[in-house]
């Protein structure tokens, strides 16, 4: 198994946006090495909690250390801070008025200070290992869903995060674009990242993940292996929320035979 | 018509029109400083500048040229404080086209999604630089079409300085018919200046439109 080495720790977090508790006494481990894919129903909360990591949302109480340094005080550096955690999210958001290279080395030149030149033959390193090169001087409008999702990706790990968080990137693609972008996630696992996944993807999800958080309503309902959450979930709402999954997908098989 | 009388008063036509179109180039310049610094302004929201920014816009969008200008030239001075004409028309015309400049630029950044600027904290930039590699460049080429349309209508709006006593090519014209009354061809002589000075800016302003358009993201 994978070192217990804590990575990240939430704790008792509590956020608020000014109409009613969102993330309700929420704590969490991640360790190092390992995959925590959080689902639930929309509008639970998890994009939230995600977006609390990275100091995007500002809480009310509770604490998050990341390294055993706590990251949620007034005086956090959220510049240095960012640069540990990779974020991509659901919309594509790489910038539109860059190519592919510009996007992914901004962050090394501008923020890291490193070498154009050492940095951009990484970036094709790695465009190259996810059959991207070709697209290295595309702007954004030239690509696909997936492939801008696989270079929003890139642009996240080459600052060489400690753990990354990915917010349902898979939600706003094609269906048939979906899986590609899955693959790198999996490829990104196997390779020992530390990984925070928000995804409605179960198939995905039951593959990828050391262990499943389950959230509803703000809160933290439970927590287990794939293995143990899939097969016996042990709270009523996670079976109902796992039950909507099977009914869709019943659903769609007995719509094609007809 | 007297082309006679036509060739003879070119030059001086000439002269005017660089006038104009100096006084309109520095009062662009201003009005765009102006312009950009309400916008950021408001875009930040930063508390008393705020208010103050408010203000100024709807002062300046809601008195004609020619008002704010008999305010400064005839008004000030009454008060203690002179400026020349040609300061006027600048302060005028300053005034006046930094809240059109301003709405351009706030319509710029506004067209950008939140999550630009989410996505480039999360690699760690910092406000600073969020604004200057992922904000302003796609929101600065989103404002050229109106930036554009705004320094048209200010070089056309400093027809009205001829009040200031100065040889603008209004002036020249107004000037030449009460001398001459050579009205046709002192009008004629008018639009064309006019069009020779505004043709070029439109057209140029439209190409750039377009190389934006392409150049940029669209998707
Ligand atoms: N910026 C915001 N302001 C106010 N309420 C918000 C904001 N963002 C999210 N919420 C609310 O917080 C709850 C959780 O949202 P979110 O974290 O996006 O859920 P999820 O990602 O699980 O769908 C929802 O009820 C949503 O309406
Ligand atoms: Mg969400």
């Amino acid at each position: 198994m994978k070192e217990k080495e804590k990575l990240l720790e939430i704790k008792h977090l509590h956020k608020d946006y000014g109409n009613g508790p969102v993330l309700k006494d929420v704590s969490l481990n991640v360790h190092k090495g390992e995959v925590v894919v959080i689902i639930g129903p929309s509008g639970c909360g998890k994009s939230t909690l995600l977006r609390c990591i990275n100091g995007l949302e500002q809480i009310q109480s509770g604490k998050i250390l990341l390294d055993g340094e706590v990251i949620t005080e007034n005086k956090t550096k959220w510049s240095e801070v960012r640069q540990k955690i990779g974020m991509v999210f659901q919309s594509y958001d790489l910038f539109p008025h860059m190519t592919v290279t510009d996007n992914i080395l901004l962050g090394p030149t501008k923020v890291q200070g490193r070498d154009k030149k050492e940095a951009e033959a990484e970036a094709e390193r790695i465009l190259e290992r996810i059959g991207l090169l070709d697209k290295k001087n595309a702007f954004p409008r030239q690509l696909s869903g997936g492939q801008k999702q696989r270079v929003a990706i890139v642009r996240a790990l080459i600052m060489k995060p400690e753990i990354m968080l990915f917010d349902e990137v898979t939600a706003a693609l094609d269906p048939e674009m979906v899986r590609e972008v899955l693959d790198v996630m999996l490829e990104l696992a196997k390779s020992g990242s530390t990984m925070m996944i928000v995804t409605h993807e179960m198939q995905f999800a039951r593959a990828v993940a050391d262990r499943i958080v389950f959230l509803d309503g703000g809160e933290i309902l439970e927590t287990d292996t794939p293995e143990k959450f899939f097969t016996r979930p042990k709270t009523d709402r996670a079976k109902r929320f796992l039950n909507t999954f099977s009914f869709h997908m019943e659903r769609e098989r007995g719509g094609k035979a007809i | 018509m007297d082309t006679e009388f036509i060739i003879k008063y070119i030059p001086l036509y000439v002269k005017a029109a660089g006038l104009t179109i100096g006084l309109g180039i520095v009062g662009i310049f201003f009005s765009l400083l102006i312009g950009l610094s309400v916008s950021l302004i408001q875009y930040f929201k930063i508390p008393v500048l705020k208010r103050i920014a408010g203000i100024y816009i709807e002062l300046s969008r809601n008195t004609p040229l020619l008002v704010q200008l008999f305010f400064l030239y005839f008004g000030l001075p009454k008060a203690g404080i002179r400026f020349s004409s040609q300061a006027c028309a600048i302060i005028g015309l300053s005034f006046l086209g930094g809240s059109y400049m301003a709405e351009a630029f706030r319509s710029g950044l506004n067209a950008i999604d939140k999550v630009q600027e989410e996505s480039a904290l999360s690699i760690g930039l910092k406000h600073g630089q969020v604004m200057r590699y992922v904000i302003l460049p796609q929101a600065l080429s989103l404002s050229v079409p109106g930036l554009c349309a705004n320094m048209i209508f200010l070089i056309k709006e400093t027809s009205v300085f001829s009040v200031l006593a100065l040889a603008d090519l209004m002036y020249v014209a107004k000037d030449l018919i009460g001398l001459y009354y050579k009205t046709d061809e002192a009008l004629l002589m008018l639009v064309i200046a006019y069009l020779v000075l505004l043709l070029p800016i439109s057209v140029a302003a439209s190409f750039l439109e377009r190389r934006l358009r392409y150049a940029g993201f669209g998707n």
